[in-house]
């Protein structure tokens, strides 16, 4: 602050503005459970007797929109929400929700925990295009660990399967954060036998301190190093094409079931009933119409495109 | 505690010391806090309409015991008003619950009610949505508090969610108004310790006889409006030796004046600053606010959407920044904040954040696996529909790939929109309306008795999924059940809709494509005012559907992606593709079952997965 002549700056700090909040920002997919697992987080807190703000927006949460929980606590906390670079601990529980928040990580002394989990949204398969590939935002653990040193790249819902219950992946990475905060064993696992079923109890206990081990133990140095997030396929190869989509006027008797049937949506019934192609950009040639069509009317056909260089 | 040994740097030890927190502490949703308040300030009477952010405080009273207290949804927040003015005329304390757009709704009874006043105390809780996590705009509610001449209360965590609500009673019957405390979506999801008490044991003041000032006529009107703005500058008097003003003195150079959880954005970022925290937007301290800003150098208020104290501040004489450094749209965060301070040339530097220059993935809201909305919108799309929306989950049939929406505005406005197109004869598609059940009953029923009255041509295509399901599966007078769960009169959509005169009216199954196609046809073919009920429960609310689910036997699949149409979140490519184009697959963990996308594909691939390979 420019005004550091001011008598508040010279002042001994008081204690609430003193001790900063340590910063947990918890993130994952609708229906990952990112609130369960903050609010974990949040009991603990509460239990060991500090102040805790746990921030969320779960308006469109369970509609498989991106979910976030910002968890802070100390002393005093004032925003509930942590500013951006000033996140001690990231957590992910799908990959690229963790890269969607990495900018919230504090640069310097971050931590980023993050599942390997690829969550693709159907949103990311929308080019339907020869040859397009899905637009799902691709990064190696070593990509990000060049920006991120202190970085974990997880397979804990495969931890969890080798413990017999998948389900107990979120109890794995709450595991791995233990060993960066300053709680007991006790007290973690005490707050996560109240919330899960009581017949999992003993698999989460066990998880939990999978996660644990697998992070402070060299037993497990070369797995960690091991860790890797499945590749993209590769992009489908295939001939530069112009489409023709060749309709006998005279065969077709305005059913228009091609019309209702193509996934593009780009045919249309002319004011003579007539089919025609109403929007040829959006046409991929999958040829649904030329096989359903009853009379033959219509036919696909996809030539190479001459790309001869002069 | 146990120091943690990892091999992770251990993060800021001096952090997580002194307890400061003693036992009768519970951790609460700044929700959860208001009606903790209320029910400390012994309120009697309850009523909502659901409404992110704000459903929550409803749902919480809900779980206070009954001798306590009556908790109720209403069919909308209008009636919600109602309910708390009449209870409140009755004589025991009442609140309601909305979101910032239900108060337009509630406000024809507002406006009058302020004249009116109170007999037992009478709040309004109003949830703010900054920054559109879910809602249709962002209208800030201080400007209805001033427009009705009614006090707004603004907390800043949940602690003081509790506080001020309990205050919000005192307030109410002391000065003989409607009391809105604010909340914002920030302060309503978010969770705190709060020191909670005992509840209040209030005697109903009963019925005061007191026509003069309880019926709204003009006659007694222009005797009340002066005694409202009477009432607004004792209002004022009392601020400015309230605790509700708290008056933070740090810096001589630097004053803040700032309220709700832009206080705890400014304590975190600059907290040499001196600081005017204001408990009340409308009216303004305006004695203490003179004060302060006499006692430092330069002013700065720091306030989230409308300008709203920085113009009063202004038209009062009084030299402040603002809105020249901070957005008017939008959330204010320790970001903005901070980005405009530097603006301001009050902090030096901005902090580093990390770069990977990602674009981060799309992950916009979709309909959930199996959602009842989703057939009906691909039919419409493919049919080819002049589509008049309404507010609810299936507003997101207005996305790719359904794409069956050109407009909507507000709750319940797809059927008047309707018979506006159909009247302004636009003719060259069907004219539909698509309306939530919840929906209908909220505002769409006086508009349908329009439709008919006026006869004109149009479908009204009525999506019954039995729940309120976009806040999260509540209840309303089409579910048989009541906020507490209890049995009762369940509305019988059908009759009502015949009863108001519509003659062609079909129940058709939400999940049956071809019958969608065919009634849809049908309808549209009639020439007058058409209504289709196409009904199955949705698939979230209130019980988790979940059959056996469909695979994609990959040797047909022609990678036509037809069924990706549907918009199922379920179906994805898979890594085999036809012809340059990607084959699809299906989540077995995720796919309810439904069966949708089984009857749109033409290759027939689409299987129950027990009979299967899958
Ligand atoms: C005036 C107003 N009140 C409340 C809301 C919040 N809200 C948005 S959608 C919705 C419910 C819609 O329910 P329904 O019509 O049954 O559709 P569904 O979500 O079940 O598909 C509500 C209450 C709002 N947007 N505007
Ligand atoms: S909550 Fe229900 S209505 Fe909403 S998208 Fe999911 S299934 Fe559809
Ligand atoms: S049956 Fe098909 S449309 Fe229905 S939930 Fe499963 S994948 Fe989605």
């Amino acid at each position: 602050m420019r005004v550091s002549t001011s008598s508040a700056v010279e002042r001994e700090p008081s204690p609430t503005t003193a001790a900063e909040p340590t910063n947990v920002l918890i993130v994952g997919v609708g229906g990952q459970g990112v609130i369960t697992v903050s609010k974990v987080l949040a009991q603990l807190c509460l239990q060991n007797k500090l102040k805790v703000k746990q921030s969320e927006i779960h308006g469109m949460a369970k509609r498989g929109g991106a979910v976030f929980s910002h968890v802070r606590f100390g002393r005093e906390v004032y925003s509930p929400t942590i500013p951006l670079g000033q996140a001690d601990i990231l957590l992910a529980l799908e990959w690229a929700e963790g890269l969607r928040w990495l900018p919230y990580l504090n640069p310097e002394t971050g931590t980023f925990i993050s599942d390997t989990q690829q969550i693709i949204p159907p949103f990311s398969c929308r080019n339907r295009k020869r040859g397009a590939t899905s637009n799902y935002v691709f990064r190696s653990v070593e990509q990000v660990k060049q920006h991120v040193p202190n970085s974990y790249a997880v397979d804990a819902t495969g931890m969890a399967e080798g413990l017999g219950n998948p389900r107990a992946a979120n109890t794995v990475l709450l595991g791995m954060l233990s060993t960066a905060l300053d709680f007991s064993v006790d007290d973690w696992q005490a707050i996560i036998a109240q919330s899960v079923p009581p017949k999992t109890v003993e698999v989460n206990r066990q998880a939990f301190l999978l996660g644990r081990e697998w992070i402070q133990s060299d037993a497990h140095k070369e797995e960690r190093e091991q860790v890797e997030v499945a590749k993209p396929p590769p992009a489908p190869v295939v001939d530069d094409v112009v489409i023709d989509l060749e309709i006998t006027e005279a065969w077709c008797k305005g059913c228009d079931i091609c019309v209702k049937m193509c996934p593009e949506r780009c045919l249309a019934l002319n004011s003579s009933e007539i089919v025609e192609l109403a929007n040829p950009d959006a046409c991929t040639a999958c040829r649904l119409c030329e096989w359903l069509c009853p009379d033959f009317a219509i036919a696909v056909h996809v030539h190479k495109k001459e790309t001869a260089i002069a | 505690m146990n120091k943690g040994t990892g091999s992770i740097a251990r993060i800021h030890e001096a952090r997580t010391t002194t307890p400061r927190i003693d036992p009768e502490i519970k951790s609460l949703m700044g929700n959860e806090a208001i009606a903790r308040g209320a029910w400390e300030a012994g309120v009697k009477v309850g009523a909502a309409y659901p409404g992110t952010p704000s459903t929550e405080i409803m749902e919480s009273l809900g779980t206070y015991p009954a001798e306590d207290l009556d908790a109720q949804w209403s069919t909308n927040e209008k009636v919600s008003l109602d309910v708390a003015i009449g209870a409140s005329l009755a004589g025991v304390r009442a609140m309601c619950a909305m979101k910032h757009v239900g108060l337009n709704v509630a406000s024809d009874s507002l406006m009058s009610q302020s004249y009116i006043g109170v007999n037992g105390g009478l709040v309004l809780v109003v949830c703010d949505d900054p920054g559109m996590h879910s809602s249709q705009n962002e209208q800030d509610t201080r400007l209805f508090g001033q427009f009705a001449m009614v006090p707004v209360l603004e907390p800043s965590d949940a602690q003081e969610a509790k506080d001020f609500t309990k205050l919000a009673f005192e307030l109410s019957e002391k000065f003989d108004t409607p009391v809105i405390v604010r909340s914002t979506t920030r302060l309503s999801h978010c969770r705190s310790p709060v020191v909670v008490g005992e509840r209040e044991q209030i005697e109903s003041r009963g019925f005061r006889d007191s026509p003069a000032k309880h019926v709204a006529l003009p006659t007694n009107a222009r005797v009340r409006h002066p005694i409202v703005l009477e009432r607004e500058r004792k209002l004022k008097e009392y601020l400015n030796t309230s605790d509700l003003v708290r008056w933070e003195p740090g810096s001589d150079e630097l004053g803040v004046i700032t309220l709700s959880t832009c206080y705890t954005y400014v304590r975190e970022v600059i907290p040499e600053a001196s600081v005017l925290k204001l408990g009340v937007s409308y009216p303004l301290a305006e004695d203490v606010i003179r004060r302060f800003c006499d006692s430092v150098e330069r002013v700065i208020v720091v306030e989230e959407l409308e300008p709203f104290i920085e113009r009063e501040l202004r038209a009062m004489g009084i030299e402040v920044e603002g809105k020249k450094y901070f957005p008017r749209v939008g959330e204010l965060s320790p970001e903005n904040l901070r980005e405009g301070l530097h603006k301001a040339g009050i902090i030096s530097e901005l902090p580093k954040t990390t770069d990977l220059g990602i674009e981060p993935v799309a992950r916009p809201p979709v309909l959930c696996a199996g959602c009842s909305h989703a057939g009906t919108y691909m039919v419409l799309r493919t049919a080819g529909a002049r589509v008049m929306g309404d507010i609810g989950c299936y507003t997101l049939g207005a996305i790719e790939p359904l794409k069956a929406m050109d407009a909507c505005v507000s709750m319940g406005a797809s059927i008047g929109m309707a018979v506006g197109m159909a009247k302004a004869g636009a003719t060259d598609k069907p004219v539909v309306a698509t309306i939530g059940d919840s929906t209908f009953l909220h505002a769409g029923i006086p508009a349908l008795i329009d439709a008919v009255y006026n006869n004109v041509n149009i479908t009204v295509l009525l999506l019954d999924n039995q729940t309120v399901a976009m806040t999260g599966g509540q209840d309303h007078a089409g579910t048989g059940r009541t906020l507490r769960g209890d049995e009762t009169h369940r509305v019988d959509f059908e009759k009502v809709i015949r009863a108001i005169g519509v003659k062609w009216v079909k129940t058709v199954d939400s999940y049956d494509i071809g019958s969608l196609y065919q009634t849809y046809r049908e309808a549209t073919q009639y020439d007058g005012v058409a209504v289709v009920i196409s009904n199955r429960p949705c698939a979230l609310d209130p019980v988790k559907i979940k059959g056996t689910p469909f695979y994609v036997r990959s040797e047909g699949c022609t990678a036509c992606q037809a069924c990706m149409n549907l918009a199922c979140p379920a179906i994805s490519w898979s890594d085999e593709l036809f012809d340059g184009h990607h084959k699809v697959k299906i989540n077995q963990t995720t796919c309810i079952g439904c069966s949708m996308c089984a009857q749109v594909c033409p290759t027939d691939c689409i299987q129950l997965s027990e009979t299967g390979t899958a």
